[in-house]
């Protein structure tokens, strides 16, 4: 199983295809609805060298405050990714991400984004809250936390061993066309349509 | 059996039990899907992962998934019993569970946009009351995620494009569709339930109250066990697998209910439940005291 260590480059970004299994190690950031529509607004410049060659984590985490005023993720699954579809490819080439992780999958105008921008898409397990949160050992800094609150914040975070699977790669390839495809040649087949 | 006291600590235990574990026949079926798929493949690593993730959150009393659902709770009661205060109590449990974080706050204000931060709200938790004659309350509830509610879905037959009339091969055709539709995105492996006949509103809560039944049993109407059987088998074959990466572990189980319908009325109705499958089960005697059910 490869590792990826952030930040990364295009090229590295580039060899990864549809179906590889891979654990992120090293620093990047989460954004839901709120940090998408306002990284859109206008070019937040504070945020940018925490996005340029790393990658976007579509969750809203449960977070805690420790006693000596650092925090602690405390349930970090991902969230459904297709609402930041009108943003995604746009956010990915203003700010230089290398990719989104989330669940789900996006549509095509962000697979477009991948290919021109050479980023990727990395699909984490629905659900895996407690999993996930664990392989998150280090929050640096938050963007936004009065405005938006816990889980719609910009959180600046330390991965380590994060388990991802690419089901959209920078080569137009994607795992959910490929299985609704075959799903949808199976179903036909089944109800003799 | 009229006045059994609080049962605020009791119903902040069940919630706790359904959000922090999993049911042990859900926990086989999930280690039989993974058993069955490809050796170090996507399908096994998601499972492997879920897993992992099951027994984490169970030693830690933490929440399974950070959604942690709508409550939505099935309370018999014998004659004398006040189903207002059993409400009342039970939506203070949730408040209590929220504040002791086996709940996130889960309710949103529709019409401001703002989380109640209670965990409660209008139309949360959810509570049917129905009497019986048995001298104790049973509470059966499930937390059921949004992620899985969104693909949920109504059909309402004859369906012309899936050449689904009004009987069972129909029923097979709209359930089949219904899988196919959700691919991943209710975070499969699921469990459906499903009510066949009833009317918009009786139907989608026969579709919720299949889930509480185990993963392996037997349908009493042999027709529906048959059913069951065969669009399991059937929905394994799509391909959908795991959180939609591909596979052989799409649904965990089929579960079909029925209810009478209007004439001119014939909807299929599917409730898709999570991997998440969480639920528990509490019996309360006169005395109020309470014993837990698997
Ligand atoms: S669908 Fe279920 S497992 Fe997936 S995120 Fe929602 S509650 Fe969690």
């Amino acid at each position: 199983m490869a590792e990826l260590k952030l930040p990364v480059g295009e090229e590295e970004i580039r060899r990864l295809k549809v179906g590889d299994f891979v654990e992120l190690t090293g620093r990047m950031i989460t954004g839901r609805d709120a940090a998408h529509k306002w990284l859109m607004e206008d070019v937040r410049q504070d945020v940018m060298p925490f996005m340029k060659d790393t990658l976007i984590y579509h969750c809203g985490p449960v977070v805690a405050k420790r006693d000596d005023g650092s925090w602690d993720f405390v349930a970090a699954g991902p969230t459904t990714s297709i609402r930041e579809e009108p943003y995604q490819a746009d956010v990915i080439g203003r700010y230089g991400l290398r990719g989104v992780i989330g669940k789900g999958g996006m549509g095509a105008k962000t697979l477009a984004g991948l290919k021109e921008h050479g980023a990727v898409y990395l699909h984490a397990i629905g659900g895996a809250a407690q999993v996930l949160a664990r392989a998150i050992p280090k929050v640096e800094r938050v963007f936004m936390l009065d405005e938006f609150g816990v889980p719609e914040a910009l959180w600046v975070i330390h991965v380590e061993r994060f388990p991802v699977v690419v089901s959209m790669d920078s080569h137009g390839g994607s795992l959910h066309d490929e299985v609704e495809a075959g799903s949808m040649a199976k179903l036909k087949e089944l109800l003799g349509l | 059996m009229t006045d059994v006291g609080s049962q605020v600590e009791t119903f902040v235990e069940l919630i706790r039990r359904a959000s922090t574990d999993l049911p042990a026949d859900v926990n086989r079926a999930l280690e039989k899907g993974r058993a069955g798929e490809t050796k170090d493949g996507l399908a096994e690593r998601a499972l492997g992962t879920i897993l992992e993730n099951v027994e984490l959150a169970r030693s830690t009393s933490a929440p399974i998934c950070q959604d942690t659902g709508t409550p939505v709770v099935w309370i018999h009661h014998p004659v004398g019993v006040s189903t207002r205060k059993l409400a009342a109590d039970f939506t203070t449990a949730v408040e209590e569970a929220t504040k002791r974080t086996y709940l996130r706050p889960n309710a949103v204000d529709t019409l401001t946009g703002r989380n109640t931060g209670t965990g409660h709200g209008r139309g949360i938790p959810f509570l049917h009351f129905e009497e019986w004659d048995e001298p104790r309350i049973e509470v059966r509830m499930i937390l059921k995620g949004g992620g899985s509610e969104n693909v949920g879905a109504q059909y309402k037959l004859p369906d012309g494009k899936l050449r689904a009339g009004r009987d069972l091969e129909g029923v097979r055709r709209a359930v089949l569709d219904a899988v196919f539709q959700a691919q991943g995105k209710g975070c499969a492996p699921g469990v459906l339930g499903v009510c066949i006949g009833g009317d918009r509103v009786s139907a989608y809560e026969m579709s919720k109250r299949q889930i509480l039944r185990p993963i392996v049993d037997t349908n009493p109407i042999p027709e529906l066990a048959e059913l069951e059987e065969r669009i399991l088998r059937e929905a394994n074959m799509l391909g959908v697998g795991p959180m939609g990466f591909g596979g052989r572990t799409t649904l965990l189980a089929v579960k079909i209910g029925v209810l009478d319908r209007l004439p001119a009325c014939y909807f299929v109705t599917v409730t898709y439940m999570c991997w998440a499958d969480r639920k528990a089960a509490v019996s309360i005697d006169a005395k109020g005291e309470a014993t837990w059910l698997s």
